[in-house]
């Protein structure tokens, strides 16, 4: 029988902050340039140092655009982005290499993401050449070992992408990220194109090595029952804005915002001891607004069961409840 | 036991390429009764749209139907010809794809394209000319209705591209339910939902079947989709079903080693860690396994799998495996 493996629940040692988004804003011009898209408005998260930090949402939640921008693909609006105390708000292009090198990104097709035209052996040796961790003679020694790494035989040196399947790519994907030995790993739903089956393999795969380097992940994805058995603590992202931050037991135990628990109660689940971990039915209803368009007050007022009248004018603030949890509603303010 | 609507009988089906022909069907029997809701699950390229497919047959031109029976209410659908599979089409049984965006015609109207379904169907048939226009968009208005469609009156104006993703997929299950129908097959139709409203399509959906007496053929990849939906399950792997049994056996006692592997990969709530998955992939459909084709991936093969093909054998009432174990 083969291990699980499992994310150590408490983090060893002083928690130490290498991570850190401050009000971070993001808005794309409409094509008639009269009006933002705010794909992200406002967010403020933190990661600390060997963390798994899920950020759940769905589509046009924003949580691509963060994981972009914190790439340096896209300048943000405004904001800033902090990475073990240095200021990195800024595109791609003006930063040091160092921090491209601490800075790692996997991305959710692998189809698309590698050079169909290079071989694995190129597109692994591509990250040490560049970051000049090898040399020409060493450079496969140690590409076999990343795809060690990956538990990939060294059989897949001379391959093409096109002739691996889509949990393989996948699995090439992540040694790439892990040749210049992250600090933190940003994962754009790394598992959403591929069948269960599969994405187990990719899952236990990650989790092993976030425990053997001790690396961060920021894991995005919306899918929440992955969340329970991965990460440390959970984000919950609505159109924009964080409205939930929790460790994952407490916040699976007792979700506190209306919308997560209207997401928690909508996944279908394949056993009734898990039907039972499901909050009390709440009947998902509406359709999630149009970015352009934010619904003034909270932005959940239009779809939520318990809105009250101050919901419809008054934005809530992010409030802190226990030692580590923090949500926004107002029926948590007083 | 209810009366059978719906009999597949030893389906193969294979698709033409530059190739060769890739064997992908290999003898898919399946059943629905009246009034029954039948989940088929499977992962990607297993063959499960390839079968719904050929029930409404409308196979690509690639396709070749090499032999089986489909039987719909008694009567054959591969051999009734042009005028008869549109007549199973138009009243018989309707479809929801996967895809509401490739399904609806981007330079019609809603109303336009749900009033084509009524006016060719035995509904529409049946209609005075004079009059028929109007009757014909009360109908839909109506449709769109029991889909919980806001300002109905303003949707049949408007064209898809001005309709959310979830709004496309009520259009398509209004079209779908607008006249009675014996049976819907419904082809991922959440795949490409968000999850709160996954849960509110699905559950239109199932209210909608149950309140018409229809019957419901669910294909999904997801197993909480199909248990959530259904009340039998069949699981297909590589162009065979290899378990059939009703929902809370499937959940409560797999017994093919496939069905477990895939049980043991979902991520569950209760936080116990993910299993191992199923090692290698999908077998290629060129050269598929002689024998039983999970053989290559499976960790309780027996000598006798390599070149035999399994039968699905009764091991409990309405429980059916195709696995040698279970003999």
């Amino acid at each position: 029988m083969p291990r699980l493996y499992r994310v150590q629940l408490e983090v060893k040692g002083l928690p130490e902050d290498i991570f850190v988004i401050e009000q971070l804003k993001k808005y794309f011009a409409t094509d008639d340039k009269t009006k933002y898209v705010k794909a992200v408005d406002g967010v403020d998260l933190v990661l600390r140092k060997a963390e798994v930090l899920g950020v759940v949402g769905e589509s046009g939640s924003g949580k691509s655009t963060i994981a972009y921008t914190v790439m340096g693909m896209y300048e943000p609006t405004s904001g800033r982005i902090l990475f073990k105390g240095r200021d990195i708000s800024s595109r791609a292009t003006k930063r040091p290499m160092e921090v491209k090198k601490e800075l790692q990104i996997v991305f959710q097709d692998p189809s698309t993401s590698l050079n169909p035209q290079r071989t694995i052996a190129q597109i692994l040796g591509l990250p040490l050449r560049v970051h000049k961790l090898a040399d020409s003679k060493g450079i496969t020694d140690k590409v076999v070992e990343l795809l060690n790494m990956v538990e990939l035989s060294e059989d897949y040196l001379y391959k093409y992408p096109r002739a691996l399947g889509g949990g393989e790519r996948q699995l090439i994907a992540i040694a790439r990220a892990l040749a210049t030995r992250p600090d933190l790993m940003i994962l754009d739903e790394p598992t959403s194109a591929l069948d269960v089956s599969v994405q187990a393999k990719i899952i236990n795969t990650l989790i092993r090595l976030q425990s053997e380097l001790g690396m961060s992940y920021l894991f995005i994805t919306h899918d929440l029952s992955l969340m329970r058995n991965l990460a440390h603590r959970v984000a919950i992202m609505y159109l924009g804005k964080v409205v939930e931050v929790a460790p994952t037991q407490e916040f699976f135990e007792a979700p506190l915002h209306p919308y997560t628990q209207m997401l928690l109660s909508s996944i279908p689940v394949v056993s009734e001891v898990e039907d039972a971990l499901k909050p009390e039915k709440v009947i998902a209803r509406g359709e999630i607004p149009s970015p352009v368009d934010v619904p003034s007050g909270c932005r959940f007022h239009t779809r939520c069961t318990l809105v009250m009248d101050v919901c419809c004018q008054e934005e809530p603030d992010m409030v802190r409840i226990g030692s580590d949890r923090f949500v926004s509603c107002h029926l948590h303010t007083k | 036991m209810a009366e059978v609507l719906l009999n597949i009988d030893d389906l193969h089906i294979g698709y033409r390429v530059y190739k060769g022909t890739l064997k992908v069907l290999d003898g898919i029997r399946l059943v629905v009764h009246t009034g029954e809701k039948v989940g088929v699950v499977g992962e990607t390229g297993c063959g499960k749209t390839t079968t719904m497919r050929a029930v409404m047959g409308i196979l690509p031109r690639q396709a070749i139907i090499k032999g089986g029976r489909i039987t719909f209410k008694g009567k054959d659908v591969m051999v009734c010809g042009p005028q008869g599979i549109r007549t199973v089409r138009t009243d018989g049984m309707s479809m929801i794809f996967q895809d509401p965006t490739a399904a609806l015609n981007p330079v019609f109207t809603v109303g336009e394209q749900l009033a084509d379904v009524i006016k060719y169907s035995h509904v529409g048939r049946g209609l005075e000319r004079r009059g028929a226009q109007q009757a014909i968009t009360a109908m839909s208005i109506e449709a769109l209705k029991q889909t919980a469609l806001p300002d109905p009156q303003r949707i049949i104006t408007n064209y898809p591209f001005q309709l959310s993703g979830g709004m496309r997929q009520r259009v398509c299950i209004s079209m779908a339910l607008v006249t009675a129908r014996d049976l819907l097959i419904a082809d991922e139709p959440t795949t490409n939902l968000d999850v709160t409203i996954q849960d509110q399509v699905l559950r239109l959906i199932k209210q909608l079947v149950e309140e018409k007496g229809m019957s419901l053929i669910l294909v999904t990849h997801s197993l909480g989709v199909a248990r959530m939906m259904s009340d039998r399950i069949y699981v297909m792997y590589a162009g065979n079903i290899v378990e059939a049994a009703p929902t809370e056996k499937v959940f409560g006692n797999p017994l093919h080693p496939y069905t477990q592997g895939l049980l043991r990969s979902v991520p569950k709530l209760t936080g116990e860690g993910i299993g191992f998955g199923i090692p290698g992939r999908i077998p290629d459909y060129f050269n598929p396994p002689a024998g039983c084709r999970f053989y290559p991936r499976c960790d309780f093969r027996l000598p006798e799998c390599e070149n035999e093909k399994p039968e699905l054998y009764e091991t409990d009432e309405g429980h059916y495996v195709a696995c040698f174990i279970h003999r």
